[in-house]
């Protein structure tokens, strides 16, 4: 393994971690939270949040700690997704066992390439969460639809292209944000019920409210209110509009 | 009806002669859900069916006639959609009822303060090519949030008559049917103004052509059926492979065109441009003038609030049940006084057969009136109430995740509550709900929900004869037991629970002239299911009771009633009559021992009489209603569970409450 190879894998764990605490956290990533879930010493993971952000991975802060950018979010979305397909793969296929999975997952994510990304996704019927619940971020080729996918399978991935902006479920949008719709994970009945009401690709989203528990997201669209149930809202997924404050808060930082 | 100046069914008619040349024709209405359409259907016809501000409420077609200048017009109540897919009962039955029975005129009604998505739906009617008039209703809610549409530009954008309505207050009501009638009676050819683009167009197109040329027996227009293949519709689909498979390959392979051109599926493409067209339209014709938050936006906020929203949930929930309990226990003190002249001439003694009938006939129906007027109205009002102001909408969202834990989505809230009053029409109302298993399931928990017929025993043999705290303590035990066999059965019958997709209409004050209509029209059909069935019935036990059938039977019940649940031997006859309508319970009990029935049942009697009977059977009319939905099997199954739960719960409280009491 040559040292380039194996510095793309160790950004790519950093930026993984920095993905799932910042979802969990909604704030900047300390260096010792960071540490403790490597395991590596504070001191080498503060090299390595300088590196990574004289790279444009994150914005560090000694003080606050570090924030995804939006290139850093494209990485670390891709790379979490790869991680929990591949969770899901060998849970549901390989029936390995629950303790080995994710370290598994871990080793395997690096070297997975897009078209089996995709051909994963689609033998695993388009899973929207990992075994233990976390949820599966959509995929950045330049789908519509899974349907669509499904439909376009002659084609490989680098034909079809990917999308340049980030995609995030309108579950995670804050209050007042607006997001344009740009994906819908879920069979051709849910999609079509979602069209139906309005939520087409191109409408413009955004959230009123967040019911607590697990609820549903009522959702403004086309000067209608609906309520989606969060199975459903999940799988909506949305490009943001019009965040100005955007970069100094980092990619992650609504809601 | 003078201020609309239209007659309806059963007047005579005044500004026109009986010798009308023209037939009688046929106005159906359409359009998404709680935009008013039953409303105007009612102003229309004067047949009050019902209506609710919750999503989907009319789902079978509803019938009148109204007559208007020397035509007998049929009009029809079409359930409320948002699309002609066929995912649901409801959009079945508006298409088929639209493209078969083809109706002269289809007024279309739409929500004046959702206009694009409302007009999502009219360029689907227009694809129907059906002769259209659109209504526009509720402009007094738009107004109020500063909406102003215009008539005269709609129209023109859509080429088809259009019309403003406040659909409450009667208003441009007779200008709606006017218009209807000039667009039934000199049908125009309704403009396509939906083109999509050229290369989806053109595809269309060469698929009409070849189904044309395969000339399918199907009753839809050409270009409709190549839209909805395209559009990938399971049903049209599914009918044309029968006839020539070969369309549907042909289709395939320009659907696929279609997806390589646009990177999108096709039915997403011809989504997107509906909407893209209904939007042009929408933001052509109104007017936002201004932009202050109305009230109902604000209490919106409060009813959804994660802390507060619950409050106001349980508040409602528990609130209609206490009130049905407080008010009916009230009233039915009242009506009781007055009919206490009433005694019943003992059979054994007068021996006749009109003593028999007539106990039993007057008896019933002083049953009849003692228990629904008290119980029943005073619950439906406040139902309907809390259905029109759409407060049940914010219940049945912020209930979502709890509904889910027996497999449901927040909208079966919405049956089961409507079960508080009377099984037959909630179960009837489970047609709200996407699959079978989830009718399914809402109507096994509805089995258990504490109806009228429930509340008149618990407060019966419980309130008055133990205490006020035993009988609510048995409202809450029916709550859980609705939860733990909803969890039982979820397990039992495994399957995908479909996910909650629901319109959240703007909360308003609902009008009182709608509410009073609504609360008669139920109170009316529960009178006709359940008068019948009182009078019969309770002649019948008079009968049964003379003829000395009665004692054999308890006897033969003894082991399960005495020995098992520790009640009197004739409990048996209870629970045979009980199981017409559970107040018989009640009544026949009075007829053995009189009115103070603390001389023949102690407190744990009473309360372990009042569980089994709560939870027995269902009555025969939801048994009969379960049958008719579900099957023979699924009645029986359902039957079977609540017969057992009874027996099991029942049981366990014959033993344990003796150190209570
Ligand atoms: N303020 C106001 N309220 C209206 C008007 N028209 C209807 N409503 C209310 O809107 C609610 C829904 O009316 P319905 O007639 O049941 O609606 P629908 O279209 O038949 O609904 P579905 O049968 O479920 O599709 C009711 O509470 C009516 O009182 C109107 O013009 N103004
Ligand atoms: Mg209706
Ligand atoms: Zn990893
Ligand atoms: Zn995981």
């Amino acid at each position: 393994m040559s040292d380039n190879e194996s510095l793309s894998e160790n950004i790519e764990e950093y930026l993984e971690v920095i993905y799932k605490v910042s979802l969990e956290e909604k704030k900047p990533v300390t260096t010792s939270n960071i540490s403790k879930n490597l395991n590596i010493a504070p001191g080498s993971v503060t090299q390595m949040l300088k590196k990574l952000d004289k790279r444009g991975y994150v914005h560090y802060s000694p003080y606050k700690g570090a924030v995804l950018t939006e290139k850093g979010l494209k990485v670390a979305s891709k790379v979490t997704r790869k991680h929990r397909l591949l969770e899901r793969f060998l849970n549901d296929i390989l029936k390995l066992k629950k303790d080995k999975i994710h370290s598994e997952a871990c080793q395997m994510e690096h070297t997975l390439s897009d078209d089996a990304e995709r051909a994963l996704c689609q033998l695993l019927e388009q899973p929207d969460q990992c075994p233990d619940e976390a949820p599966i971020p959509a995929c950045d080729f330049k789908f519509d639809t899974c349907e669509e996918c499904l439909e376009r399978k002659h084609e490989d991935v680098e034909e079809i292209g990917s999308r340049d902006e980030n995609l995030i479920s309108i579950i995670s949008l804050g209050e007042n944000e607006v997001g344009r719709v740009s994906f819908i994970r879920g069979d051709y009945k849910v999609i079509r019920r979602l069209m139906d009401m309005g939520i087409t690709i191109g409408a413009m989203v955004s959230v009123i409210k967040l019911a607590p528990f697990k609820g549903p997201v009522e959702v403004s669209v086309r000067g209608s209110k609906l309520a989606l149930g969060r199975d459903i809202a999940k799988n909506v997924f949305v490009e943001l509009i019009d965040c100005e404050s955007k970069d100094e808060d980092g990619a992650l930082a609504h809601g | 009806m003078a201020k609309s100046g239209f007659k309806k069914e059963k007047g005579t008619d005044f500004d026109g002669s009986f010798s009308s040349s023209k037939d009688d024709f046929t106005i159906a209405l359409s359009g998404n859900a709680k935009v008013g359409k039953s409303v105007i259907f009612n102003q229309l016809s004067g047949s009050n069916q019902i209506v609710g501000n919750w999503p989907g409420k009319t789902v079978e077609k509803a019938q009148g006639k109204l007559y208007f200048q020397g035509q007998k017009i049929h009009v029809i109540d079409l359930p409320g959609i948002y699309s002609f897919s066929t995912f649901s009962m409801e959009e079945i039955v508006s298409r088929e009822y639209i493209a078969h029975e083809k109706p002269d005129v289809v007024i279309n009604v739409l929500d004046a303060s959702v206009l694009e998505r409302n007009l999502f739906f009219t360029l689907q009617l227009m694809e129907m090519e059906v002769p259209l008039v659109v209504c526009i209703n509720q402009v007094d809610i738009a107004r109020q949030k500063g909406i102003i549409i215009d008539e005269k530009k709609l129209e023109k954008a859509l080429g088809v008559p259009v019309v403003s309505t406040v659909a409450v207050r009667g208003e441009g009501l007779r200008k709606l049917i006017e218009k209807a009638v000039k667009a039934a009676d000199n049908p125009k050819k309704i403009p396509e103004i939906i083109k999509y683009g050229g290369e989806v167009e053109k595809r269309i197109q060469n698929l009409s052509e070849m189904i044309k040329s395969k000339k399918t027996s199907l009753n839809y227009s050409n270009r409709w059926m190549a839209i909805k293949i395209l559009e990938n519709d399971p049903e049209i689909i599914k009918n044309i492979k029968n006839e020539s498979p070969e369309i549907i390959s042909y289709a395939n392979q320009l659907a696929y065109e279609i997806e390589k051109i646009h990177q999108e599926p096709s039915f997403a493409v011809m989504a997107s441009e509906r909407y893209t067209l209904a939007n042009l339209i929408a933001s052509g014709a109104q007017v936002q003038t201004k932009i202050d938050i109305p009230f109902s936006e604000r209490l919106d906020k409060i009813l959804t609030h994660p802390v507060l929203g619950y409050f106001t949930s349980a508040l409602v929930i528990i609130g209609l049940l206490l009130w049905t309990f407080t008010i009916g226990d009230f009233l039915e003190g009242i009506l009781s006084n007055a009919f206490s002249f009433f005694q019943p001439v003992d059979p054994q003694f007068s021996g006749a057969i009109t003593a028999i009938l007539w106990n039993g006939a007057f008896g019933g129906i002083v049953a009849g009136v003692t228990l629904i007027i008290p119980f029943v109205i005073p619950f439906y009002l406040m139902l309907s109430y809390i259905e029109n102001s759409g407060l049940l909408t914010r219940v049945a969202f912020m209930m979502d995740s709890f509904m889910h834990k027996i497999g449901l989505h927040g909208k079966a809230l919405i049956p089961l509550i409507l079960g508080y009053g009377c099984n037959v029409p909630a179960i009837d109302s489970t047609r709200i709900l996407e699959t079978r298993r989830e009718r399914l399931l809402a109507a096994f928990a509805i089995t258990f929900a504490p109806c009228a017929a429930r509340t008149i025993l618990i407060l019966g043999l419980v309130a008055i004869f133990v205490n006020i705290w035993w009988a609510l303590a048995l409202y809450v035990l029916d709550l859980i037991i609705i939860f733990i066999m909803g969890r039982i059965a979820l397990k039992a019958t495994p399957g995908e629970s479909t996910g909650l997709i629901m319109e959240m209409h703007t909360l308003k004050l609902p009008s009182f002239s709608v509410i009073l209509k609504q609360t008669w029209a139920r109170t009316k059909s529960l009178i006709y299911l359940v008068f019948p069935i009182y009078i019969v019935g309770s002649a019948l036990i008079q009968a049964f009771y003379a003829m000395g059938v009665l004692e054999p039977v308890s006897n033969f019940m003894a082991p399960l009633t005495v020995g098992w649940l520790g009640l009197p031997v004739f409990a048996g006859v209870l629970l045979i009559v009980g199981a017409v309508r559970k107040e018989f319970i009640l009544l026949t009990l009075v007829s053995f021992v009189g009115t103070d029935l603390s001389l023949a049942l102690n407190p744990t009697q009473f309360i372990v009489l009042a569980i089994v009977g709560m939870l027995y059977l269902p009555c025969f009319s939801t048994i009969a209603i379960l049958i008719k939905e579900f099957g023979w099997k699924a009645a029986s199954v359902i039957t079977g569970a609540n017969f057992t739960t009874a027996l099991v719960v029942g049981g366990l409280f014959a033993k344990i409450l003796p150190y209570f009491l």
